[in-house]
């Protein structure tokens, strides 16, 4: 399963950032292949509008079934996110992706 | 005539100059004042009249039609503004994203975005002596002003020729709405002051007024308070401040009870007087 995190940066040891639609990068861990990649989403800047929207949609095409944020996303995000079928946890803005991922295993991420 | 009055800065005194301005010009000609702070307007508060004509505004959205689209995809990447968002098999259109552009319903291949109207806000249209006030509200939950500020300017536009003075109150701020408040305007009032907040602000409006090339001149309100400033700034870049309106605490007593300030406070009334003889100026 994919598990994505919003995050600073695109290590393990990078922090959350605590936005959703205008995250710095998208990071995706899949816990069946132990794989994890890192997606630059830095280009929303340029956007002035539906940056929520257009971050849930690269989710879904990046086939991410969980994610991990901050704060959580906007109503519009939210309703692409439920859509897509995505599990959301927040709470995770002050943590390192590592740490985020530890919370989320051991039940201790509120669900959004 | 059209007259926008604007500011950077929230809480300037658009409203009390444009309420007292098209007051104060309608004893001696047909004025319209038309509020397009559309998210909260107010200046009803000071005009009386009588309840002339009501309409409920509508914006255009586009609706999936699922029977015959392909999922061609063009729709979302003719928007420039995510409301449109394809995911897998379905579309999911955002109606408060969209900004009624038509792009994604036009180019669609297969004509399965059509257009619909959806409720947006309310205008209203008083009469009174010699003044005729029109204000819009948006619908709580409702994100965009502008189509409803458009739609309100297009029936001040329809309801009455270039022989009424039209005043437009516009919002605050510098973004979309206040664009389209004063893109039509001969002429921009920008209502400022003495402060460091309202120096701030004004800059970023004449930065505005300027990119749209129109004619403008700042007011001062509550002159007498915080510094010289804002006076330097307008001298050093030739823009012409027209009237000073004094900071009294009579006036700011009237306002609070939401009556009309020229007609009791005569330091009021001689700023609005060289405002309207700098208004005649500029008609000619």
């Amino acid at each position: 399963m994919k598990i994505a995190f919003t995050a600073k940066g695109t290590h393990w040891d990078s922090t959350i950032d605590p936005r959703f639609g205008r995250t710095e990068y998208i990071l995706v861990y899949d816990d069946e292949k132990d794989e994890f990649e890192s997606f630059d989403n830095r280009d929303i800047e340029n956007e002035a509008h539906g940056a929520g929207p257009k971050t849930s949609q690269k989710l879904f095409e990046l086939g991410a079934k969980v994610l991990i944020t901050g704060n959580g996303p906007g109503g519009n995000a939210a309703t692409v996110l439920e859509k897509a079928g995505i599990e959301i946890f927040i709470g995770a803005g002050n943590m390192t992706v590592k740490q985020a991922y530890e919370a989320y295993k051991n039940n201790q991420l509120t669900k959004f | 005539m059209r007259i926008a009055i604007a500011s950077g800065k929230g809480g300037t005194g658009k409203t009390t100059l444009s309420a007292n301005l098209a007051a104060f010009l309608s004893k001696t000609e047909t004025v319209v004042l038309t509020d397009l702070d559309v998210e909260e307007p107010n200046s009803g508060l000071f005009i009386k009249g009588k309840l002339e004509n009501e309409e409920t505004k509508y914006k255009m959205i586009p609706e999936w039609k699922e029977e015959t689209c392909t999922l061609c995809g063009e729709c979302q990447k003719n928007c420039n503004f995510h409301a449109i968002i394809q995911l897998g098999p379905q579309i999911l259109v955002f109606p408060e994203l969209c900004h009624s552009c038509y792009a994604c319903s036009e180019l669609c291949p297969t004509d399965s975005l059509p257009m619909v109207s959806q409720r947006m806000g309310k205008l209203k249209h008083y009469s009174g002596d010699n003044i005729d006030f029109i204000e819009s509200q948006l619908d709580i939950g409702q994100e965009q002003a502008v189509p409803l500020i458009g739609q309100t300017i297009q029936y001040v536009e329809n309801n009455f020729d270039d022989n009424t003075l039209k005043i437009y109150d516009s919002p605050p701020g510098t973004s979309c709405p206040v664009i389209e408040a004063t893109k039509d305007a001969d002429f921009i009032i920008l209502v400022t002051e003495p402060t460091p907040f309202g120096l701030h602000d004004l800059k970023l409006a004449v930065e505005t007024v300027k990119e749209l090339r129109k004619s403008f001149a700042v007011v001062i309100n509550r002159w007498g308070l915080g510094d010289e400033k804002v006076m330097d700034y307008c001298k050093e870049n030739d823009i012409p401040i027209i009237a000073k309106i004094p900071n009294l605490r009579q006036i700011a007593e009237i306002y609070s009870r939401g009556e009309l300030i020229f007609e009791q406070v005569p330091e009021f009334k001689d700023e609005l007087l060289k405002i309207s003889d700098y208004i005649k100026k500029e008609m000619d």
